[in-house]
């Protein structure tokens, strides 16, 4: 028990649970967007890996970090457009064609890494992201450290969230985008264009998808090795429906996550040899499973999600 | 009175069908109009051409002289046209006001602008008598609510022409008339107005001109005033059809009785405590508006959804629980709503969709009897006139029509005890139609038990003996066939049964 | 433009549209070939002459298209009735741990006859129950089974990875993390002497063709269909949905747990967490280039695994990162679903 109140008084614990929260917000956001124009985007997995591979690569390369992380983004951006391309234009399943863009994303950049980087005793690094020092707030006892000492791509994820939730609630943009994902048919008769605003979604939600892959190697590591996004791309999908499709919710839902995973982290070194540490290190997938038992039915899934919207004709 | 609408030639072919084929017409400011036509005489394609939604292969469209750019929805909408779909275009998680301003700003601006729009809502509604709640969640409104939306969305939009597509096609015919009446008064206003019908008393009460479709041409163009339902009747068709005519008979013995049954679905009581006995030899009607519990009582009695309390007795005995086995088993010969998302599995052959739901019949040792299935599905293919292919096609390749006539025929080439059949002439052409019914009354000559579960008033007149309305999950009791009236049923369909003490 | 819906697929357009779709991936494969500066020709002679060129190479390739079958068949079975098993990588984890430990911890004195039925049907129980978990969850709570079964994958092989710390330990390992062995007699019998081709070639065949007669001929197969395709119709149509579910399900994860059952007891002997280099994962590749039809999971798989050994082989002879091998493979998947697209639908001006 004291054990338990040591963990949550320390305040590597908190500054690990943003860190650990800024690759699945940027994920799940990313997720929640194409899914609000009524495309699941499966491809998140691979899309996170080769961003965390072009991210890592072009600073490599000698970019700065900010360069690397714009890297990635377009990288997911076109991996997005590939995804809209069999789902959107093309019509095909949704589950199938994601699935096939990770198993592309994820094999091609590890293909890519190799190529650039031949293999090496130890990995090779970069200088990721600093901590970004706050004035006053980062010198707070405690809060400083437990809160205030994050890298600067954790408070681009916050702030993110701020935007979408505005974007896609407080404009007439986010107004078309849902209707597309509610009902394709009403937002064409209402003269928008259902197939540009899902290319849109999908290839700007792809993208963020990718930087939440950057992140795990310009900010929370500093190299790259496969199967480094270990299912966090699932995570974020399930994030997605635990935050009923809102992005005040996925922010929410981003961080809890990240709570018990810290947590469990502590404590495994606490209660080492009395539980095998596989149990601790299933606590996320088991949790995602739960948190979507607990809101599948509640949640209110955007009506056309999954549908393929063709009008009888093109232009 | 000033010209606003000029189409000249308009024509338009998929493939090998000419869906419209040189239209032309003209439409006055304050004026109504009503394209009648049947099912697939070319109606919608027009109005879609309209709408910019598709590019006709030849003809133009002028509003107030000025040419309308072809395919573009957006110049369409600006041109000051406005659509009100038949199946309306709103989405049900949004709110009424988000539904009607969706697409109305830039896209790009950093502002909802939702006070201003609210505000103009707010005007349209008052201005129009068309009341609604701008901050309910649509899902949650009823379907004449919901169509209040759809044609506040239009007005928004500053329209000139609103076009609506069969609008009572979900309404009752009070509300029907409340409708009419309104959009009289929006043509005194100034709009003008075209709507796609093919009932005629309504276009024969509410539009200044008619126009008459069939095959995609312009066949007549008349006068309200100048002509008669009759005449109408036979320029839509295309030559004289008669509906069958329902004989008197004697029912037999009760086969069906339903004793305040409920049922509830997802914790809301869809259907209320109601009583139902069908006979043999007998068609008993249910009448209603749209969502009124049709649904839940023909899933019921098809047996897939389960009552929640009250007795169903089949023949007498008490069954508990009537599921589909049980139902295939009674031999209860069930007809579907909807026909492509119920009645056939479209990327099955037909000799599979023919035996599918009597599976058993066609098996040995859990293999399915390939020969006896087609034959089965031969022999219904050419028994009830279904035509579109052999056994071995996928069902999707047949039109609605064909597909009905199987779903009929595998029910009723052995002839049932009892026939569920709902809706079973919708979107059907006449001919179809005029099938449909002469196949329903085949089977009362027969014997069987039918029960049938319609929108269509003339179609409940036309073949029932006795008939209940459905209104809110509550069944009235049954009046007979003879005393029924337009007036009388629709007393019923708003749930005003008082006095029905008559009844048997 | 239109998109019209063809009416027929024809016998021939179902046996070249996954040959075209092959070709496009491989010729996109060659351009990253050419990427890496090896030359590409050569390196498509050498990816046949690695799967195929000698007896070894030969067995080689079998061998590995025999886990392939065995996943490729469990996707195209759940598929078919729109079952979005994605899990099969982690119940092929717990159906080769269940058979070791069926045969290292309680028969393994067992004669083979005995023995090895019941280490296959340890297996595909394992994978049954590890599949009826997120089915029960669709059913129950209408929870997406696609990412319940992926995310199921990951606590598979970490509780594979925790037996294998613990009870399944094997003490004789000098510390590796790996399973105790499977007892003598609960090895497959090989089909070739002197190659690693074991008659897990032959189970896996015949249960492609059983599949294929089950789902062409039986009610059963009528009726799942029927679920896939339109759950509506079924339903009314009296299919018991959740019964017709769960038989799939029980098929599909049975099959996938199978193909660890039969990979440890065919070649590894052991299971290890690198047992399976994402079999459960191609298994959905190898049953979209059979367009979900159990008998061209057959030459599907065969082709799958000609591209894993005859292009690793060539990678590593060309000095090639040897990704490139899973690369051609998600590229045919890709391919293959635009493809597939051509064969529903044309494209009118």
């Amino acid at each position: 028990m004291n054990e338990i109140m040591d963990i949550l008084g320390s305040a590597g614990l908190w500054a690990a649970v943003l860190r650990i929260a800024t690759p699945l917000i940027f994920g799940t956001l990313g997720a929640l967007l194409c899914e609000r124009a009524g495309v699941l985007n499966l491809g998140i997995e691979g899309i996170m890996t080769f961003g965390a591979m072009a991210g890592w690569l072009a600073v490599y390369q000698g970019a700065d970090l900010w360069t690397g992380l714009l890297v990635a983004a377009i990288c997911g951006g076109i991996f997005g457009a590939l995804h809209a391309v069999l789902t959107v234009t093309l019509g095909l399943s949704q589950h199938v064609s994601g699935l096939g863009v990770t198993l592309f994303a994820a094999s091609f950049s590890y293909y890519l890494f190799r190529l650039m980087v031949p293999v090496a005793g130890t990995p090779p690094t970069i200088m990721p992201f600093a901590p970004v020092d706050i004035p006053v707030l980062s010198d707070l006892p405690f809060l400083g450290q437990a809160l205030f000492n994050q890298t600067a791509p954790t408070w681009l994820a916050i702030g993110l969230s701020a935007v979408l939730a505005w974007g896609l609630f407080r404009t007439p943009l986010g107004l078309a985008i849902r209707m597309t994902g509610e009902n394709p048919q009403a937002a064409d008769a209402q003269g928008l264009n259902p197939t540009a605003l899902r290319y849109g979604a999908v290839i700007a939600g792809s993208a963020l998808m990718a930087m939440g892959g950057a992140f795990l190697t310009l900010s929370a590591f500093n190299s790259f090795f496969p199967t480094m996004v270990q299912g966090r791309g699932w995570i974020c999908i399930a994030l997605v429906v635990f935050a009923s499709w809102r992005p005040g919710r996925a922010l929410l839902g981003a961080l809890l996550f990240a709570f018990f995973d810290a947590f469990q982290l502590r404590l495994q070194t606490v209660l080492t040899g009395d539980i095998p540490y596989q149990i601790f290190l299933m606590i996320p997938y088991i949790l995602s499973i739960i948190a979507l038992a607990v809101m599948a039915r509640r949640a209110r899934v955007p009506q056309a999600l999954m549908k393929p919207y063709r009008r009888g004709e093109r232009t | 009175m000033t010209r606003i609408l000029d189409l000249d030639g308009i024509t338009k072919t998929f493939g090998k069908t000419r869906a419209n084929d040189g239209i032309s017409l003209t439409l006055d400011q304050g004026e109504i109009i009503a394209l009648l036509g049947e099912n697939g005489a070319g109606k919608t394609t027009l109005m879609s051409i309209l709408s910019g939604h598709y590019i006709p292969d030849s003809g133009t469209i002028r509003i107030a002289g000025t040419p309308l750019p072809p395919g573009k929805p957006r110049a369409a909408i600006k041109a000051g046209i406005g659509m009100v779909y038949q199946h309306f275009s709103l989405a049900p998680n949004l709110t009424v006001l988000e539904n009607v301003m969706t697409g109305t700003r830039p896209l790009w601006s950093p502002r909802a602008g939702t006070a201003a729009a609210r505000a103009k809502l707010m005007a349209l509604s008052a201005k129009f008598g068309l009341a609604v709640d701008p901050d309910a969640r649509l899902g949650d409104l009823s379907v004449g609510e919901q169509q209040r939306v759809e044609i506040l969305k239009a007005l928004y939009n500053d329209v000139g022409i609103l076009v609506l597509d069969e609008p009572t096609a979900v309404l009752t015919n009070i509300e029907a008339a409340h409708l009419f009446t309104t959009l009289k008064g929006m043509a005194r206003q100034g709009l003008s107005i075209i709507f796609i019908s093919h009932k005629l008393p309504e276009v024969m009460a509410t539009a200044d001109r008619i126009l008459v479709l069939r095959g995609g041409r312009m066949v007549a163009e008349r006068r309200a005033a100048d002509t008669s339902g009759a005449e109408l009747a036979e320029l839509m068709v295309g030559r004289a059809v008669s509906r069958p005519v329902r004989q008197a008979a004697t029912p037999g013995a009760v086969v069906l009785d339903l004793a305040g049954v409920s049922l509830r679905e997802g914790g809301v009581e869809r259907l209320k405590s109601i009583d139902l006995h069908l006979r043999a030899g007998e068609v008993l009607g249910i009448i209603g508006v749209s969502g009124n519990g049709q649904k839940p009582l023909a899933a019921l009695l098809c047996g897939t959804a389960r009552r929640s309390a009250g007795d169903i007795r089949l023949f007498g005995q008490p069954i508990g629980h009537l599921t589909v086995a049980k139902a295939v088993a009674a031999n209860i010969g069930r007809i579907p709503e909807d026909r492509n998302h119920e009645g056939v599995i479209g990327d099955m052959t037909i000799w599979e969709n023919t035996v599918l739901e009597r599976i058993g019949a066609y098996a040995r040792h859990g293999l399915v009897d390939r020969r006896a299935a087609m034959a089965q599905a031969d022999r219904i293919t050419a028994d009830f006139d279904v035509r579109g292919g052999g056994a071995t096609r996928p069902i999707r390749l047949l039109s609605g029509g064909n597909v009905q006539k199987l779903i009929l025929g595998r029910n009723l080439i052995e002839t049932p005890r009892i026939l569920i059949a709902a809706q079973p002439a919708r979107g059907l052409d006449e001919g179809a139609v005029a099938a449909v019914h002469e196949r329903i009354l085949a089977a009362r000559r027969a014997g069987t038990a039918v029960l049938l579960i319609s929108e269509d008033l003339d179609e409940v007149m036309a073949l029932s003996d006795r008939i209940q309305a459905i209104v809110g999950g509550r069944l009235s009791a049954p009046i007979e066939a003879a005393q029924a009236d337009t007036r009388r049923l629709g007393l019923m369909m708003a749930g005003d049964w008082q006095g029905d003490q008559n009844a048997p | 433009m239109r998109l019209e819906r063809r009416e027929h697929l024809s016998p021939l357009r179902a046996v070249t549209t996954p040959l075209i779709a092959v070709a496009v991936a491989l010729a996109i494969a060659g351009g990253l070939i050419a990427l890496a500066g090896a030359p590409v020709l050569q390196a498509y002679g050498r990816i046949v002459t690695e799967a195929f060129g000698s007896r070894l190479a030969a067995t080689e390739t079998l061998t590995r298209a025999v886990p392939l079958m065995l996943t490729g068949l469990a996707a195209a079975v759940a598929f078919r009735a729109r079952l979005w098993n994605i899990g099969a990588e982690g119940q092929l984890y717990l159906g080769a741990t269940a058979s070791v430990t069926v045969s290292a911890l309680l028969i393994p004195d067992a004669p083979p006859m005995i023995q090895i039925p019941l280490l296959l049907l340890a297996g595909a129980m394992a994978g049954m129950v590890f599949l009826l978990l997120p089915l029960w969850l669709r059913l129950r709570f209408q929870v997406d089974e696609v990412v319940t079964t992926l995310l199921l994958n990951f606590v598979a092989v970490l509780f594979v990875s925790m037996l294998i710390d613990t009870v399944l330990k094997d003490p004789l390992a000098f510390g590796w993390p790996q399973s105790v062995p499977v007892a003598d007699n609960g090895m497959l019998p090989k089909l070739i002497s002197r190659s690693r081709l074991h008659i897990g070639l032959i189970i896996a065949v015949a249960l492609a063709v059983a599949v294929w007669f089950v789902q062409s001929r039986t009610v059963f197969g009528l009726q799942s269909r029927a679920a896939g395709l339109n759950p509506g119709g079924a339903v009314f149509a009296g299919v018991p949905l959740g019964r017709t579910l769960i038989v799939v399900a029980m098929i599909s994860g049975g099959l996938a747990g199978l193909a660890g059952a039969v990979e440890v007891m065919g070649v590894k002997g052991y299971v290890t967490t690198d047992l399976s280099p994402g079999y459960g994962y191609s298994g959905i590749v190898v049953a979209m280039l059979a367009g979900l039809n159990p008998l061209g999971v057959i030459a599907a798989a065969l082709f799958t695994a000609m591209m894993y050994v005859g292009a690793d082989g060539m990678s590593r002879a060309m000095g090639i990162p040897t990704y490139i091998a899973d690369v051609t493979v998600a590229l045919s998947l890709l391919s293959m679903l635009v493809a597939l697209f051509f064969t529903q639908y044309k494209v009118r001006r």
